[in-house]
């Protein structure tokens, strides 16, 4: 088969051909252990996921193939809409205002400040506690009658403090107020490190050319921690979607719905209604709101952040 | 940052701190209401104006959730798995993201997209098929369920790799002279130097898996194999109103965290910088 002139370069040849398959089974030995879990638990599962929210299955009989019935049924289901927009706001509340507080508080810290450690320390506890523990604390701070909130309110004299998780209309937002407090330090941290980011050089050249405090903060500082401000904003929405343990332990959705998210709901239409056809198609909406939400930002970031 | 070698604040920075202050108190404000609830008496709980000190101090509520409940069991079962699931990660992780940063196979780019592309898909599509999966093997409420699904994660993959390609390649060539394969030089050289990326995903990973709630939720059904948080939640389905106790619970919960989070905050921080994620 082989020519015996060119019998040389094609033992070399097939000695890099044999040098390049054991090197592929090398790397194969390296991926494996992690690459057959990942198929079993993640991979296929996707697969599988797509494939369930076509189905109508209650675990009990066989899953049924009904096509797009559930997405059909999702777009007119008043109760998904309903969680739908309740997720939204509860974004809407979270993520603005914590960013917001975090940015503040990064920039206080990032001076040369007494107590610096103490501070950075408490605003970043509430991030590494269980949402579970904490979630309990503030329902326990949020009761109508004993709670610390309202003895304060009470103490400076608002006579008719709202009942909070047990109201329809204050209950999203005790969630929202909650979470707040829970997050502002992961962003926080994230923009501290940016703020060490931004050269001092900078601000040493704009103070000699006269420029006000005011002016390096506004042209030179928020410039330069836009991608920082980005990258802050993407992971806060794509986590605040995904908002389930605050909502189970505080008001396990209720009352009436009103802190109904769209996790709460996928949780109460798989595991407890056993819908899991309908649960699927659910979490496969979440996954395209967060899809074209991220998206969307990424679209529209060359027209505010700045990459050097 | 500051060139000033005086150790002196100025009176600005004075200020700051001072206007910060309450903030703060806001911020640890849940932490020691928690904490002093945790040992009132039942009926100290309801009274006004409410109390930060306990009087008398009532160490018994500790004692009655770990008859009432558990809790010993639920504890341990959170060490185990959040301990588990740690060492498997790294493990599995670290080996992935080895071949994905060093080795060139066919199909790596595209496989390496896959990893990428799932980091995006929310875990609440996963948990429908992953639970009628444990469901069919039988392995509902099992120590297996609850950790090896978590055990292989894209993104302690994608993280460790992003590290490993920062290890510059002229330290191993010394290495391959001397006649070391592949093994050798990723127990040898490229585990030892990524420290700092194997101990932020290790604290990233036990975190999560300590706090997590919804998982544990959906696959166990048995109080012997009921993590901290899904105990907590049995708690409060049983107690709904003893505040007391509910308190004393979470307290057990948050402990380890805050503990091993005050002595190795450093680590945390340079992590959550790292890597971006972490938090929820």
């Amino acid at each position: 088969m082989i020519p015996a002139s060119a019998n040389k370069s094609s033992r070399a040849q097939s000695a890099r051909k044999r040098a390049r398959r054991s090197s592929t089974l090398v790397a194969w030995s390296f991926l494996l252990p992690n690459l057959i879990g990942f198929a079993v638990f993640t991979f296929i599962p996707v697969v599988a996921a797509l494939l369930i929210s076509f189905t109508s299955w209650d675990l009990l009989s066989p899953p049924e193939w009904v096509g797009v019935d559930n997405y059909v049924r999702l777009a007119s289901d008043p109760l998904f809409h309903k969680v739908l927009m309740n997720t939204l706001l509860y974004v809407l509340g979270t993520v603005p205002f914590q960013m917001v507080f975090a940015l503040l508080i990064a920039l206080a810290l990032n001076q040369r400040i007494p107590g610096q450690t103490f501070f950075r320390t408490a605003y970043f506890m509430p991030v590494v506690a269980s949402t579970v523990a904490v979630a309990l604390v503030w329902r326990w701070i949020f009761h109508a009658d004993f709670g610390l909130l309202n003895s304060f309110l009470y103490f400076i004299g608002v006579n008719n403090p709202p009942n909070w998780l047990s109201s329809t209309r204050w209950a999203l937002p005790a969630i929202i107020i909650m979470s707040i407090w829970q997050q502002v330090g992961f962003s926080m941290v994230l923009f501290l490190a940016g703020l060490q980011g931004v050269p001092t050089t900078l601000h040493e050249a704009a103070k000699i050319d006269g420029a006000s405090s005011w002016q390096r903060f506004w042209f030179i500082t928020i410039p330069m921690l836009s991608s920082t401000t980005f990258f802050v904003l993407i992971i806060s929405i794509i986590n605040s979607f995904q908002v389930f343990d605050q909502a189970y332990i505080m008001t396990e959705g209720g009352p009436a719905n009103a802190t109904n998210t769209i996790v709460f709901n996928i949780y109460r239409y798989a595991f407890q209604f056993f819908q899991m056809g309908y649960a699927a198609a659910m979490a496969w909406v979440l996954f395209a709101v967060i899809f074209v939400v991220t998206l969307i930002q990424f679209r529209y970031q060359k027209q505010w952040v700045y990459y050097e | 940052m500051n060139k000033q070698s005086t150790p002196r604040y100025t009176l600005g920075n004075w200020l700051l701190a001072i206007f910060l202050v309450p903030t703060a108190i806001i911020m640890l404000m849940p932490f020691i209401w928690m904490l002093a609830t945790s040992l009132k008496s039942a009926g100290a709980v309801f009274e006004y104006p409410p109390t930060f000190i306990p009087n008398p101090v009532e160490w018994k509520n500790y004692q009655e959730i770990f008859q009432i409940l558990p809790f010993a069991r639920f504890f341990l079962n959170s060490l185990f798995v959040a301990s588990s699931v740690t060492i498997l990660q790294l493990i599995t992780c670290s080996m992935a993201a080895y071949a994905f940063a060093r080795l060139t196979f066919k199909g790596r780019d595209a496989l390496f997209i896959g990893y990428l592309g799932t980091l995006m898909i929310p875990g609440q599509v996963v948990i429908i098929p992953n639970f009628i999966l444990l469901r069919y093997l039988g392995w509902i409420d099992t120590y297996q369920a609850l950790i090896l699904p978590a055990a292989f994660s894209a993104f302690g993959t994608f993280l460790l790799r992003q590290y490993f390609l920062t290890i510059p390649k002229e330290l191993e060539d010394a290495a391959v002279v001397d006649g070391a394969n592949h093994y050798q030089i990723y127990a040898r050289i490229i585990l030892p130097l990524s420290g700092p990326a194997l101990s932020a995903l290790a604290i990233f990973t036990f975190l999560f898996n300590w706090n997590s709630f919804l998982y544990p939720l959906v696959v166990t059904n048995s109080s012997e194999m009921s993590t901290l948080t899904v105990g907590l939640n049995t708690l409060q389905g049983q107690y709904n109103t003893a505040w007391t106790l509910l308190m004393a619970g979470s307290v057990i919960a948050l402990i380890p965290v805050l503990t091993v989070f005050i002595f190795a905050q450093r680590y945390f921080i340079k992590g959550i910088t790292m890597t971006g994620i972490g938090g929820r």
